[in-house]
């Protein structure tokens, strides 16, 4: 009974982790086409900068939910005016320029901060469940998440920017005649996705440990959920994470972890021969 | 100006001056640091025929590379000479090439999910070459290794003297005639209606279909012919490196094989080698110091490539060339007509 229970939690946990580590990705790809693939550097960055300030002495939670978005949104701002403005509709081309920026960013981080791990220290401690010691921050991370979703959801559905965004990805030709200039809304959307990945970065770096390179460790998992995911930016992200982190969590827990992960981009690549637009190009169509 | 001779699209000039420079490079330079350019070099062409004249990216061709590097080095320990794994590090690549690609291409995968589905495949490969540590993980009599990858193995040899190995000078001349003799194999499949048809494709995939050629049936016709290349330079790199480890299929084996083409010029094939050649002089070269690292130096170049340059170097240079050219004929044209006119004045 208690196994079944840790079986569970570490589902849950691992839904989570999808869907946030992918939110940032699914925002920019469902909105603006364009397929970042710095992403995963832009999750590292938002952990770093979460480390930087615990260590100057401001509050964890205020550095990963307020300090980190409010950075790597600003990055994300720079980099969609000095290099993705150019490259709207050029979609391999912004692919191969991200890949750059991805590698230029694991050059900066390596050289400022060095290319030995470092780690954040757990806020919230671990608790009994049965037999089991499990850690209390992943439940931490499926409530953020939780909220994190439902604010999107609210956000797109219910206010103004929402509506126009939805628009903007519908038709940037009539959102435009309407009076709303499609480069700024692409230019909100990608500094909010990145603003996103940032929170996914602080949030995530107590439980990840952080590395140069540990963008490589997300920008997999968040590709193969956005793409699967398809157009959709919620139902999607959230219909993949179930699908992917259900069977990679069962597949861990019966065998080993690597053949976990592996099982989940074995099934990545089936689902993207089935059906290659993805769930909500399938299912799901009229969702947000 | 000097009128080479192009047949089936060589500039044979350009090619026997190319080949002596190469076979005559041994006598005056170390061989060792060049056999593994002229590998990078192998590697970066078998991206480019599929890229710069299919159209077709591959985000995972480290897959097929990795893949000929690890066959040979398991091959070889169990059977002890490298003729036969030399073919089998050839093979299997090109048969999981066919595997993937008619999976992808008879599934009418768009190129953006093609990059997808070529990367998910490299990482597998990375994440299961990584976790075969141990006992369990054995073909043959070759250990897998996880992390510590395959060392040891027999290297090439003279084909039926398993004694006689080939290594240092020999090595470097095998590279170097293997490069030049897939040059002309690109150059020729090119030449012929298969090339043609695969320009179709690369311009308009929906023509060419309602002209009447199975495009999916070509598609992964030359995905296996450049996963082959690749394999092939896959296992020189191990005879080069003596040692196969995963990172054979990182991430960075990758990016780097998509640089060295992008910044080469796609869409040429001398573009690719050249930017190798060059690219990785650089990478060997800025290895050596720690100021400034290798990631953030490679990551500008493909921006500014991509932003300012999108055809690459060497297809630029052709262009202003080709530019130069016109105005200089231009200007002469312009002169004689001018000396015409002024001549029937004076008449």
């Amino acid at each position: 009974m208690d196994y079944a229970a840790v079986v569970l939690l570490e589902i849950l946990y691992m839904i989570a982790f999808l869907a946030l580590a992918s939110a940032g990705l699914a925002v920019v790809f469902g909105m603006t086409r364009v397929i970042n693939l710095a992403h995963g550097e832009f999750v590292m960055l938002g952990g770093y900068t979460t480390l930087t300030c615990f260590k100057a002495g401001i509050n964890i939670y205020f550095a990963m939910l307020v300090v980190a978005p409010l950075v790597v949104g600003l990055v994300g701002l720079i980099v969609e005016r000095l290099i993705i403005r150019f490259l709207y509709g050029r979609m391999i081309d912004t692919m191969l320029a991200t890949w750059g920026l991805s590698l230029a960013l694991i050059g900066i981080v390596s050289m400022y901060f060095g290319t030995s791990a470092v780690g954040v220290p757990t806020p919230i401690p671990g608790y009994q469940l049965g037999s089991y010691q499990m850690g209390g921050y992943n439940l931490f991370i499926i409530l953020i998440t939780t909220v994190l979703l439902i604010a999107m959801w609210c956000v797109l559905r219910f206010t103004r920017l929402g509506l126009v965004a939805r628009g903007a990805m519908q038709s940037a030709e009539v959102a435009s005649s309407l009076g709303y200039n499609p480069k700024t809304v692409y230019m909100i959307t990608f500094t909010a996705g990145a603003a996103l990945a940032g929170l996914a970065g602080g949030v995530l770096a107590p439980l990840t440990g952080l590395l140069p390179t540990s963008g490589g460790a997300f920008i997999d998992k968040a590709f193969i959920t956005v793409i699967t995911g398809g157009a959709a930016v919620i139902a999607g992200t959230l219909s993949a994470s179930v699908l992917f982190g259900t069977i990679s969590q069962i597949v861990s827990f019966a065998s080993h972890p690597v053949i976990g992960e592996i099982a989940m981009l074995a099934l990545a690549i089936i689902l993207l021969r089935l059906m290659p637009q993805g769930i909500t190009g399938r299912f799901f169509r009229n969702s947000s | 100006m000097i009128a080479w001779r192009s047949i089936g699209g060589v500039h044979w000039g350009w090619f026997i001056l190319a080949s002596a420079a190469l076979l005559l490079f041994p006598l005056g330079f170390e061989t060792h640091t060049a056999s593994v350019l002229l590998i990078w070099a192998l590697f970066a062409l078998s991206l480019g025929l599929m890229w710069g004249y299919a159209g077709m990216l591959s985000f995972g061709h480290s897959a097929y590379f990795g893949l000929g590097a690890y066959t040979y080095a398991i091959a070889s320990l169990n059977i002890g000479e490298s003729t036969i794994p030399l073919i089998l590090a050839v093979v299997i690549p090109a048969i999981v090439a066919a595997i993937i690609g008619a999976m992808m291409f008879y599934g009418r995968i768009s190129d953006v999910y093609m990059g997808v589905i070529t990367l998910v495949v490299t990482l597998i490969l990375f994440k299961f070459m990584n976790a075969t540590a141990g006992d369990r993980y054995v073909i043959g009599d070759a250990r897998l290794g996880g992390f510590n990858g395959v060392p040891a193995f027999p290297v090439l040899n003279v084909p039926g003297f398993p004694e006689i190995s080939l290594f240092g000078t020999p090595m470097y001349y095998i590279c170097a005639i293997t490069l030049l003799l897939c040059y002309l194999l690109c150059r020729w499949i090119l030449a012929r209606s298969f090339g043609r048809i695969l320009l179709g494709i690369r311009e308009n995939e929906v023509r060419t279909e309602l002209m009447g050629y199975n495009v999916p049936a070509f598609k992964s016709a030359i995905f296996v012919i450049s996963a082959a290349i690749a394999g092939l330079a896959g296992c020189y790199f191990a005879n080069w490196a003596e040692i196969v480890t995963p990172s054979v299929f990182s991430l960075q084996t990758t990016s780097e094989v998509i640089i060295w083409t992008i910044v080469g010029g796609v869409g040429t094939l001398i573009g690719p080698i050249l930017g190798a050649m060059g690219l990785g002089m650089i990478k060997l070269l800025l290895g050596q110091q720690t100021t400034i690292n290798n990631f953030l130096v490679f990551g500008v170049i493909l921006i500014v490539v991509v932003l300012a340059l999108p055809r690459g170097v060497i297809p630029s240079l052709q262009n202003w060339w080709g530019a130069f050219d016109r105005r200089r004929g231009r200007a002469r044209a312009k002169s004689r007509r001018k000396l015409t006119t002024e001549s029937t004045e004076r008449a």
